[in-house]
């Protein structure tokens, strides 16, 4: 198999295109190299598709704090209210 | 200047600490480490009261504290790690090492959910949790730095001493490893 050949049918290869081009624009060889191996591969589609979704849900829980949302304990919030007030009188 | 906009310490805790916890605690998945960094944080902004500027609003910039006291938290519990984490190659678990074809057993099976919404399943929100709960603390870190928070690469390599290519493959890494452990949980 030629060089070329060889990237292009690397799935190992694709799925770091895939992740790397989330977050940055990609080469116009590396994304030659992507479209080529999705056209003919479909675990590696699906692996994207996959990707995108965690994606989707990662973003939603956290950036959403409401959805999630944690209550401090009582007494840490009292202390720490305290600890504010001593320093804000100082 | 008559502004709205004044901090009002006394507020804080009743306004902004469980807000400030959950923000924490989501990023660090230890609740002593995510109340401590709150109470330091707003005696970290009362220590600067004067710097707060009215163009944002008090919880964003509370957050922002916090938020470098999280990355500073990252970068302690990383430093000295990376060397020995980059140099293997972990995805040779999933790849077959002359081709980098997927493996069999690691090759990825629909979920039949891929292009519904995924906050909407609770069960997948909760196999997310402990999966991001079983990377390597530096894969972690980057990986929230970069998905939850979207800093910027290169201060994120700044910050944890990791160079831009290794930067791409922990992202690589962590996502493999995320997704993989969601099909084993899932399917």
């Amino acid at each position: 198999m030629s060089a070329i050949k060889k990237i292009i049918y690397n799935c190992r290869h694709a799925t770091y295109l895939i992740e790397k081009r989330q977050h940055t624009p990609l080469t116009l060889k590396e994304r030659l190299q992507l479209v080529i191996h999705l056209s003919g591969c479909s675990v590696c589609r699906l692996f994207q598709r996959q990707s995108l979704m965690i994606n989707r849900l990662i973003r939603g829980l956290f950036h959403d704090t409401n959805a999630q949302e944690r209550k401090l304990d009582d007494d840490f919030k009292r202390e720490m209210q305290r600890k504010i007030n001593e320093r804000l009188t100082k | 200047m008559a502004s709205t906009s004044v901090p009002d310490p006394q507020q804080w805790v009743g306004l902004y600490a469980d807000y400030l916890y959950s923000y924490a605690f989501a990023r660090l998945d230890n609740e002593e480490q995510a109340r401590d960094l709150v109470q330091e944080t707003f005696l970290a902004a009362l220590e600067k009261l004067d710097q707060f500027r009215g163009n944002s609003s008090e919880r964003t910039w509370l957050t922002a504290i916090l938020k470098y006291k999280i990355i500073d938290v990252y970068r302690k519990k990383n430093s000295g790690l990376q060397t020995e984490r980059v140099d293997r190659e972990p995805e040779l678990e999933f790849f077959e090492s002359d081709n980098g074809h997927w493996k069999e057993a690691y090759s990825p099976q629909a979920f039949g959910i891929e292009d519904s919404d995924p906050l909407a399943n609770k069960e997948l929100t909760s196999v997310l949790q402990k999966c991001l709960r079983k990377l390597p603390s530096l894969w972690f870190s980057v990986f929230t730095m970069k998905h939850m928070d979207d800093l910027a690469t290169e201060m994120i390599c700044k910050e944890l001493k990791v160079t831009p290519s290794n930067f791409w493959l922990i992202i690589h890494r962590a996502k493999l490893n995320l997704r993989a452990c969601i099909q084993k949980a899932w399917l």
